[in-house]
């Protein structure tokens, strides 16, 4: 029964395959799957996502932007940290009215530099540099500085909608 | 013995591996041009070796990695040598890849049948650029972490899926714990298993199809054993020379300061080998949306030119075209890394950065050093006031104050830098390679000239040797408008403000109001001016005896007879309590509260509120409340006051911490 062997090997030949790929598979799949994790973890910022930044009074009267640490609670993994700083702003006031630019150049992500000396933002990496409004002058950039919602809250106190957008793009998408 | 080998070879057959690995024929005998490969795969072993040992050694969490590689660096026997070694053949190996490749290319070694083996060797390349670049970050230090963000960020450009390969690469949106896992699990497991998987195919299709012979051939065959065994082991030797030469020579490998997402570091700068990359993308050409060609499609497509190579070879000019392209992107490289290279040196941004960086990164050593780490390197960089007292004031008072003339953030970048030393780290070459140089402003303040080269040599033709402070801090345009505070409370710096001149000078008080106040119009220009040696002696008395209220740490010998002989001066003999309260309040008084003065809590309150009717209750100018209006908070004021008053953890000469 020559016919039936052939046809019998050509199963079990199968067989090997199939098995052979499945038990492959699994150790990579359990990985892939645990690897992929970030993808199904969204940031769901609490309440209003606006942080109280500073006050009113130490942002400088002469318009010069000055640098505020965004201090907050962060989660990093299995640690969770109360009161850290998480990134920056610079905020300005415009006619007594305060203005708030997050610090990182929405080219690659590098910080920002303020140059007293030439009035402007320069960021060190990649050489584009910005006006005070955050409007980009000349370089590299796709867009301007991302600007950041501001609110008043008691009177004096300044809260910012801190946020980090998608660097490269000419659209500003927030990173979620 | 021999019956031994016997017995092994019968049941391994060792001794045939070993001949066929052995007695390779060598068309045209042994030459030096053939070492590339093995110094290769020498370094290979080497990161292998000493990479696990690190491991050894190693936390990969963003709360321990740069404080186990600063134990690794700082503390363990050896292991700054175990660092360095990792770290600067790192360094070598891309150099000898483009060795390698160059020569298969102009010598042909790619054309058939040696096609797969070639594409072999291209994909080592990346895989080794690959290694590079996950390693980068593993210290966590600042400079690991701003270049790994420029190049994660980099992902976020692929087209549709840029943002979700980006996210799967970092860990999420954020930089913390899972990207140091991740990139450690690519640097340690993933990348060096594909790196061996390959490597044996490399080898083998390379022992298979045999070795390219360099015409013209002159010399007999040979077998591999023993001359190119021996030329490869001396290659070896040189290169591991040359790589104990530069670790030795440099202590380990550079550790910055720890990463830290809310403060700058304007020197980030990825390995030399990707600086070409990094200029590229400065080019106008690709602003805006057209990023992607520079970052992404162009580098491929060079990529996958050099992977067709073997086909265009095949053509009548073919291997011409190839040499040519491989000129034409190592002189291209080469000029956009000079130029990265040039911009930096040149720029002081850049270089304060450095030197920012390197300050940082000396205190927190040697704090983790002297203190240990209770939770992280960086919250003894943030609770520090040496640091952040200088940061802080550097951001709210260096408007109106100066501190020594600068805004606080100068910095001393060794405390015995000689003349000689200077010129080292200025010299051309050494600047070009080290990126660390002495500041232009400093040296054009010195001497007022702008091309800071020529300055540093007319500074050393001028003198002989001395000490020098290098100033990072940015160039403060306007006059300061309110009192340079170093040595605040200091005897000197009280004595100097009694002396009229001095007051309404602005040093002191020659920028605000105060300059037309009753201290200096009543007191100062009535009297003082008008002193004669026995009362000008009571001032120094004065200054002394006030200056110990401030209690200073670098006051704590003070004589106490003259204290009391000052302190009966201040009360009796030149009236200072008539406008000041002293000892005990005094609701009449409209200067500012003697007593405690310049002590911790009197400039925390000062500061706070110097509208306070302990202070200046009715001639306050332009100060705000920093502490009424929530400016600062009562630490950042307290760190403040101890980084002005000195009164911080400080190495002493024998470097045994206090």
């Amino acid at each position: 029964m020559p016919e039936l062997a052939t046809e019998r090997r050509g199963f079990i030949k199968f067989l090997c395959a199939f098995i052979g790929t499945l038990i492959s598979v699994v150790p990579f799949g359990a990985g892939v799957w645990s690897y992929l994790n970030p993808l199904a973890k969204r940031e769901d910022g609490a309440g209003d996502g606006f942080i109280k930044v500073t006050t009113l009074d130490a942002i400088p009267v002469d318009g010069k932007p000055a640098k505020f640490s965004i201090v907050a609670d962060k989660v990093d993994a299995w640690n969770r940290f109360s009161n850290v700083s998480i990134g920056a702003v610079y905020l300005r006031l415009v006619d007594g009215v305060p203005k708030a630019l997050h610090t990182v150049c929405p080219h690659l992500g590098c910080f920002v530099d303020y140059r007293p000396s030439d009035k402007d933002f320069f960021c060190p990496c990649h050489n584009s540099n910005f006006r005070l409004d955050g409007g980009i002058v000349d370089g590299v950039s796709p867009r301007d500085m991302d600007v950041l919602q501001i609110d008043i809250r008691n009177e004096t106190e300044v809260w910012v909608k801190f946020q980090n957008f998608q660097p490269g793009h000419i659209d500003k998408v927030p990173v979620s | 013995m021999k019956s031994l080998l016997d017995w092994i070879d019968h049941r391994t057959g060792v001794r045939q591996l070993t001949k066929s690995v052995l007695f390779e024929n060598i068309p045209g005998g042994s030459r030096w041009r053939y070492v590339w490969g093995s110094t290769l795969t020498f370094t290979i072993f080497v990161q292998f070796v000493t990479g696990v040992f690190l491991w050894m050694g190693y936390s990969a969490s963003s709360g321990d990695a740069w404080e186990s590689v600063n134990y690794i660096q700082n503390e363990m026997t050896g292991g700054w040598l175990l660092r360095g070694i990792h770290h600067w053949t790192a360094q070598l190996m891309p150099l000898l890849l483009l060795l390698h490749l160059m020569q298969v290319v102009i010598d042909g070694a790619y054309k058939a049948p040696r096609e797969v083996n070639y594409w072999f060797g291209v994909l080592l390349l990346v895989l080794v650029l690959a290694l590079s670049l996950t390693g980068y970050l593993l210290p966590w230090d600042q400079k690991g972490f701003w270049a790994t963000r420029v190049a994660t960020n980099l992902m976020n450009l692929v087209p549709f899926v840029g943002p979700e390969i980006q996210k799967l690469v970092v860990g999420g949106t954020e930089y913390g714990h899972h990207t140091l896992t991740r990139f450690f699990a690519l640097h340690a497991g993933v990348l060096p298993g594909l790196l061996v998987l390959l490597i044996v195919g490399h080898i083998y299709l390379f022992r298979r199809h045999g070795i390219t012979p360099a015409e013209p051939i002159v010399k007999r065959d040979a077998y591999f054993w023993p001359d190119q065994v021996f030329k490869d082991t001396v290659a070896c030797l040189a290169v591991l020379v040359a790589v104990l030469a530069v670790v030795i020579s440099v202590h380990g490998a550079h550790l910055g300061s720890p990463a830290e997402s809310s403060e700058p570091l304007s020197a980030a700068r990825p390995d030399w080998y990707f600086l070409f990359l990094f200029q590229f993308l400065k080019l106008p050409f690709f602003a805006g949306e057209k990023e992607v060609w520079g970052a992404i499609y162009i580098p491929g497509m060079a990529v996958g030119l050099i992977c067709l190579m073997p086909f265009i070879g095949r053509w009548k000019l073919g291997q011409v075209f190839n040499i040519g392209i491989i000129f034409v992107f190592l002189g291209g490289a080469g000029a956009l890394t000079y130029l990265a290279k040039q911009e930096d040196v040149t720029s002081a941004t850049y270089l304060r950065s450095v030197l920012v960086d390197t300050r940082d990164a000396q205190r927190v050593t040697a704090l983790a050093k002297a203190r240990g780490i209770e939770t992280t390197a960086l919250s003894l960089l943030k609770d520090d006031p040496k640091t952040q007292g200088a940061r802080l004031f550097a951001q709210h008072c260096a408007s109106c104050h100066r501190y020594d003339g600068h805004d606080g953030l100068a910095v001393k970048l060794l405390s015995d830098v000689t003349l000689g030393e200077l010129e080292n780290r200025t010299g051309m070459t050494s600047r070009f390679f080290s990126g660390d140089a002495v500041h232009p402003d400093w040296l054009a303040r010195k001497s007022g000239t702008q091309d800071p080269w020529q300055t540093v040599h007319s500074i050393l033709d001028a003198e002989t040797d001395g000490k020098f402070d290098v100033i990072a801090s940015i160039e403060l345009q306007e006059k300061q408008s309110a009192p340079d505070l170093k040595g605040f409370a200091t005897s000197q710096w009280i004595r100097d403000l009694l002396d009229p001149k001095k007051f309404i000078s602005h040093r002191y008080f020659g920028g605000t109001a105060h300059k037309d106040g009753d201290m200096y119009k009543k007191f100062l220009k009535r009297k003082v001016e008008k002193y004669e040696a026995k009362e000008l002696k009571m001032l120094d008395a004065i200054a002394d005896a006030l200056s110990a209220q401030a209690k200073l740490p670098s006051q704590k010998a003070a004589d106490v007879k003259r204290i009391k002989e000052g302190t009966a001066d201040l009360e009796d003999n030149i009236g200072c309590i008539d406008c000041h309260a002293f000892g005990e309040p005094d609701p009449d008084a409209d200067g500012p509260d003697l007593t405690g003065y310049g002590s911790r809590q009197w400039i925390i309150d000062f500061v706070k509120n110097p509208k306070h009717e302990n202070f200046y209750p009715e001639n306050n100018d332009r100060m705000p409340a920093f502490g009424v209006k929530k400016i600062l908070t009562d630490k950042e004021i307290g760190l403040i006051a101890d980084w002005l008053r000195g009164d911080y953890f400080e190495l002493p000469a024998d470097g045994q911490g206090h």
